[in-house]
C-alpha cells in the first residue's frame, strides 16, 4: 500500500515537473514553450467550439470587387479576403444560421486602390452600411442582436473607422451600425476610439510563400545589430515632419543615422528578407498607423521587434505575451535608444530568440493557403470562442433598437 | 501660454472641422471673440508674407519667435532617461473621446494626435561604450547560433604539413598559419621538415602561437616533382606514427603547405566518423600564358558537342541517393608532354592521383591498441615499417566504398591544390631579415652628380632640413625626359640583398622638387 502511495506520488511530481515552462524540445533548436497565463493557447484547436454561419451576399460586395482589382490579394489588407474562403472551406462553418454561435459578413471594404495600391475608404462606410442593410432586411439574425453576435474583418488603417488620416478618422468613429459588432481589424491602440473593446487584433497580411522562399541557413551568424528599411520623413504627405509617425521615425533617423550599430536606410533591397534574418533587433515603428507588416516579419525571421508606438495593442494580444518576445520602446525615448538595446542582458536577448523559433508563434502570425492548425485564421476563430457564450444582453427584447441607423456623417447615408 | 491655446484652436479647426471641439481646454481661455479676431490677423499675415516670399510660411515660425521658451526645436537638453529629459514642444491636449454619453469618459491617452517634435539628443552620434557592449552582445548570440546549429562536440584538429627550406616556403607557410589560426577549435600542427629541424623554420612556426609538434625528417627534399611527392608520403607517414605514438585524439587532416584552405572546411572535417573524402579544386597552371589558353582552347574545341568540360577537381562523386560511387580524377591528358618534371620548371604541375590533402580520419583508426567499434575496412598495422609502399591514403583502407564523402558529398569544394616553387638558383634572405646594411650600387650614367656616395649623404641631410637645394636640380630634372629616364633608370636584375640606391636617388629627389 505504501509502495503504491510513493509510486502515485512519483507520478504526480513528474508530470508536474514537465509543466515547467521551459524545456527542451527534441529537435535542434530548443524553443520555449509560451506559457504562463496565456498558456498554451495557441495551440486550441477551435474546432468543435463554435460554429460560423456565412452570409451569402450578392457579389457586388465581394467577388465583382475583387475581380476588379485583383491586387488585392497581396497588399497588406488581404486578410479580408482569405478570411472568406478560409470559412466557406472550414469545419466551423455551418449552413444552419439557428445553431451559428457567430454570424460573419463578406463584405471587402478595402479593396477601393488608387493607382499606387492604397486602398481609399471613401465608399466603404456606405458600403458596410448597404450590406448590413441587406442582411437586416433578408435574414432576422441581425436585428435579433443587433449584429452583437456577428463580426467583420476590417482590416483597413483605423478600422472600422474608415478614413487614412487619424484626426479625421477619430472624428468619425466606428461606424455607428458596428457599435455591437465583433470587429477584427489590423488597428490596435489603447484608449483610442477606433479600437472598441472586445476587437480580436490581427496580424497584417504577408505572403507566406514570399517569405518561405527567402529562407537562409540558421546557422548564418547574426551579424547586423539593429536592421530597418523604410521611410523616415513622408515628404509627399508631410514635409515639415513631425506629422509622419509622430516624429518617432525621423528621430530614428537623425540620431543613429551616423551610428554603424544601426542599419537604417530608405533603400528597397532584394535582401530584405535575408537581412531580417541576420540582423537580432529589428525596428518596427509607427508610420501614419500604428501597426505595421514588419512585425510579422521580425517573427518569421527570428529578429527581435522593437516596436515603437505608444500605447499600440498586438495581435491576439490575449493568446501572444508580447511583452516577452519584442522590446517595446516609448517615443520619447527614442533618442536613447541605442542605450536601452545595448544594456538589455544576454540572457533576455537569447530568451526571446528562442520564444520567437517557436513555430507556432510563427504559424499564428501568418494566413496561408490553404489554412494549417494554428494559423492566423485559427487563432481568431479561438478569440471568438473565447467570447462564447453570449451574455444575455446581447439578445435584445422585442421591439428594441438601440443602433441609431441615421447616425453619421450624411454622405455615409447615401446608397451604394 | 494664451497665444499657445489660439494656436491650438486654430490649428483644430484648421485639420478637423468635423468634430466637436473638445469641453475641456485650458483654463486661461477666456472668450471668443477678440483671440478668434487676433488669430485671423496673424493668419492673414502669414498669407501674405507666404505671397511675398513665394512659399509655405508656417504658422510654427511665429509661435516659437514669440515663445520664452527653448527656442530651437531640435535641442534638448541632456537628462537621465529616467527624468524623460527630451522637452515636448507643442504640447496639444489630448482628445477627449465623448462619444459614450452616459458612460463616464474614458481615460485620458497619452497619445496626441498631431504635431510632433522631432526628439534628438544633444550629442547624435554612437557612444563608444555601448558599441562595445552591442559587439559582445552580438558574439555572445553568434556563440549561441554556433552551438545550437555548428558542432556539438568539436574535435580536436590534427594538422600534418611536410615543408622544407626555399624560397617560397614563407609565402607557402604564412598561408596555412594563418589559416590554421583561424580555426575556432583545438587544433595541433603537426609540421615535418625535410632535412632536419631548422630553426628558421621553427621560429616561423612559433610565430603562429598554436600548439606545434615540430618533426625533422633526415632526407633532403629532391628536385623532381615525383620524388618529391613520394618523399612527402613518407614525411607524412612519419607524422601519423607520431600521432599513434602520442595517441593524439581528433581529426587528422593534410595540409600541404602550398595549399589553400576555407575555414568551413574545418567545420566540414568535424563531421568524420572515421575515413573522409574531400573534394580538391585543382589549379594547374603553368607559369607561360599562351599555353593555358591554347590548351584551354582545345579542350573546348573537343568537348564542345561530345561531353561537358572536364573540372579540375580531386574527390568523391556520388550517385543522386548519396553514396559513394566512384572518384573524380583530374584529368591529366590536355597536358601530356608538358608537364613539369624539376620543381622549377615553368610548366604545369601535375598532382597525384589522390591526394592526401583531400582525405581526413579519425586519428583512432592509426592507434594501435584495438579501439573498440573501430570499423573492420581498415588496415590494421598500417604505419608498422614492413617496407609496403603506400602511395595513396586509399591504400589505408580494405573498402574504399566506405569512405564518407563531405562537403554535400563532394559538390561543396573547400580547399585548393597548387604547386608553385622558385627557380632553382634564387636566393633569399635567411629568415627573410636583411641584417647587413644596404650597399650602393654603381649609379647609371643619368644621374646628375659625378661621385654618388657623397652627394647622397648631402641629399639626405637636405631632406632632413628640408631646405631646396641648389638650382641644378629644378633645371635638370624637369621635363618629360627626366621622368622618362627615371623609368628607365630601374635596375634590370634585382637579385637578392643588394638594393640599387637610384631608387633611393630618385625618392630623395622628388621630395627635394
Amino acid at each position: 500500500m505504501k509502495l503504491w502511495s510513493w509510486v502515485l506520488i512519483f507520478i504526480v511530481c513528474n508530470l508536474t515537473f514537465s509543466t515547467i515552462s521551459a524545456f527542451r524540445l527534441s529537435r535542434s533548436q530548443p524553443t520555449e514553450r509560451i506559457s504562463g497565463s496565456a498558456g498554451d493557447v495557441l495551440e486550441d484547436d477551435p474546432v468543435g467550439r463554435l460554429k460560423v454561419f456565412v452570409y451569402e451576399l450578392p457579389s457586388k460586395y465581394n467577388k465583382k470587387i475583387l475581380q476588379k482589382d485583383p491586387r488585392c490579394l497581396n497588399h497588406m489588407f488581404a486578410a479580408e479576403i482569405y478570411m472568406q474562403r478560409f470559412l466557406l472551406s472550414s469545419p466551423v462553418r455551418t449552413l444552419n444560421p439557428e445553431e451559428a454561435d457567430w454570424f460573419y459578413v463578406p463584405v471587402y471594404t478595402t479593396c477601393d486602390l488608387t493607382p499606387n495600391g492604397l486602398p481609399l475608404p471613401f465608399k466603404s462606410p456606405r458600403m458596410m452600411r448597404s450590406a448590413i442593410q441587406l442582411i437586416a432586411s433578408n435574414w432576422p439574425y441581425w436585428n435579433r442582436t443587433e449584429g452583437a453576435d456577428h463580426f467583420f474583418v476590417v482590416p483597413h488603417d483605423f478600422g472600422a473607422c474608415f478614413h487614412y488620416q487619424e484626426e479625421k478618422a477619430i472624428g468619425r468613429g466606428i461606424l455607428t451600425l458596428l457599435q455591437r459588432a465583433t470587429l477584427v481589424q489590423t488597428f490596435g491602440q489603447r484608449n483610442h476610439v477606433c479600437l472598441k473593446e472586445g476587437s480580436i487584433t490581427v496580424p497584417p497580411y504577408a505572403p507566406p510563400q514570399k517569405m518561405q522562399s527567402h529562407l537562409i541557413p540558421e546557422k548564418t551568424p547574426r551579424s547586423i545589430f539593429v536592421y530597418f528599411r523604410g521611410l523616415f520623413y513622408d515628404v509627399g504627405n508631410d514635409p515639415e515632419g513631425g506629422y509622419y509617425a509622430r516624429g518617432a521615425r525621423a528621430a530614428v533617423w537623425e540620431n543613429f543615422k551616423d551610428n554603424p550599430l544601426f542599419d537604417i536606410s530608405t533603400e528597397h533591397p532584394t535582401t530584405y528578407y535575408e537581412d531580417m534574418q541576420r540582423a537580432i533587433f529589428c525596428l518596427c515603428p509607427l508610420g501614419w498607423a500604428p501597426w505595421s507588416p514588419r512585425l510579422v516579419e521580425a517573427v518569421i525571421f527570428g529578429c527581435i521587434p522593437v516596436i515603437i508606438a505608444d500605447d499600440i495593442v498586438l495581435p491576439f494580444a490575449d493568446a501572444i505575451p508580447w511583452e516577452e518576445i519584442g522590446v517595446f520602446v516609448d517615443e520619447k525615448d527614442v533618442p536613447y535608444l541605442d542605450t536601452i538595446l545595448t544594456s538589455i542582458p544576454p540572457e533576455v536577448i537569447l530568451r526571446k530568440q528562442r520564444l520567437l523559433a517557436n513555430p507556432s508563434m510563427k504559424q499564428a502570425m501568418l494566413f496561408p493557403q490553404p489554412a494549417q492548425p494554428g494559423d492566423a485564421f485559427h487563432q481568431v476563430l479561438n478569440g471568438l470562442a473565447r467570447k462564447l457564450p453570449h451574455e444575455k444582453s446581447v439578445y435584445l427584447r422585442p421591439g428594441e433598437k438601440l443602433l441609431n441607423w441615421t447616425a453619421g456623417p450624411v454622405a455615409d447615408l447615401k446608397p451604394w | 501660454m494664451m497665444k499657445l491655446s489660439m494656436f491650438r484652436l486654430s490649428y483644430w479647426n484648421r485639420r478637423g472641422s468635423s468634430f466637436k471641439s473638445p469641453p475641456s481646454l485650458d483654463t486661461t481661455f477666456d472668450g471668443k471673440s477678440p483671440s478668434s479676431v487676433f488669430w485671423l490677423v496673424i493668419h492673414g499675415l502669414c498669407c501674405f508674407i507666404s505671397l511675398i516670399l513665394g512659399f509655405r510660411f508656417s504658422h510654427l515660425v511665429l509661435f516659437f519667435l514669440f515663445s520664452t521658451s527653448v527656442s530651437n526645436l531640435y535641442t534638448t537638453p541632456f537628462l537621465s532617461v529616467g527624468n524623460g529629459g527630451v522637452s515636448q514642444l507643442l504640447r496639444l491636449k489630448p482628445l477627449e473621446t465623448a462619444t459614450n454619453n452616459n458612460s463616464t469618459a474614458k481615460k485620458n491617452s497619452r497619445v496626441v494626435v498631431g504635431r510632433h517634435g522631432i526628439r534628438i539628443r544633444p550629442w547624435p552620434h554612437p557612444n563608444p561604450i555601448e558599441v562595445l557592449r552591442a559587439h559582445q552582445l552580438l558574439s555572445r548570440v553568434q556563440k549561441e547560433q554556433k552551438s545550437l546549429y555548428g558542432v556539438r562536440i568539436p574535435k580536436t584538429v590534427i594538422v600534418v604539413t611536410p615543408t622544407y627550406v626555399r624560397t617560397f616556403q614563407a609565402l607557402h607557410l604564412t598561408g596555412v598559419m594563418h589559416s590554421l589560426m583561424l580555426v575556432p577549435y583545438d587544433l595541433v600542427w603537426i609540421v615535418v621538415e625535410a632535412g632536419g629541424v631548422t630553426n628558421e623554420t621553427a621560429s616561423f612556426i612559433a610565430k603562429s602561437g598554436l600548439k606545434t609538434i615540430h618533426l625533422g625528417f633526415d632526407q633532403k627534399m629532391p628536385n623532381t616533382w615525383e620524388d618529391r611527392h613520394k618523399l612527402e608520403t613518407k614525411m607524412r607517414l612519419h607524422a601519423l606514427r607520431i600521432v599513434r605514438e602520442k595517441k593524439l585524439d581528433g581529426i587528422v587532416m593534410f595540409a600541404d603547405d602550398s595549399n589553400m584552405h576555407s575555414m568551413e572546411l574545418f567545420d566540414e572535417i568535424q563531421t568524420v566518423k572515421w575515413v573522409g573524402a574531400l573534394s580538391v579544386g585543382i589549379l594547374a597552371h603553368s607559369g607561360n600564358a599562351y599555353e593555358l589558353s591554347s590548351l584551354l582552347k582545345n579542350q573546348q574545341g573537343k568537348h564542345n558537342n561530345k561531353e561537358k568540360p572536364l573540372m579540375p577537381i580531386q574527390g568523391p562523386s556520388c550517385d543522386s541517393s548519396e553514396k559513394l560511387v566512384g572518384w573524380h580524377v583530374f584529368n591529366t591528358q590536355p597536358y601530356a608532354k608538358k608537364t613539369a618534371v624539376y620543381v622549377d620548371e615553368k610548366a604545369a604541375v601535375m598532382p597525384r592521383k589522390m591526394e592526401w590533402s583531400g582525405f581526413v580520419f579519425n586519428s583512432r583508426l592509426l592507434w594501435k591498441e584495438s579501439v573498440d567499434d573501430k570499423p573492420a575496412w581498415v588496415k590494421d598495422h598500417l604505419l608498422d615499417d614492413n617496407g609496403e609502399e603506400i602511395d595513396s591514403p586509399l591504400s589505408l583502407v580494405k573498402d574504399p566504398s566506405m569512405v564518407e564523402p563531405l562537403g554535400s558529398c563532394g559538390r561543396r569544394v573547400l580547399l585548393w591544390w597548387l604547386r608553385v616553387e622558385a627557380r632553382a638558383d634564387s636566393k633569399f634572405p635567411p629568415g627573410w631579415i636583411i641584417n647587413s646594411p644596404l650597399e650602393i650600387t654603381v649609379p647609371s650614367k643619368r644621374t646628375p652628380w659625378p661621385d654618388s656616395s657623397s652627394e647622397l649623404l648631402v641629399a639626405i641631410k637636405e631632406a632632413k632640413n628640408s631646405q631646396s637645394d641648389s638650382e641644378r636640380h629644378p633645371t635638370k630634372a624637369r621635363g618629360s625626359k627626366s621622368k622618362s629616364s627615371k623609368g628607365k633608370q630601374e635596375p634590370k636584375t634585382f637579385d637578392g640583398v643588394n638594393v640599387s640606391a637610384t631608387l633611393v636617388k630618385e625618392d630623395v629627389k622628388d621630395t627635394n622638387q
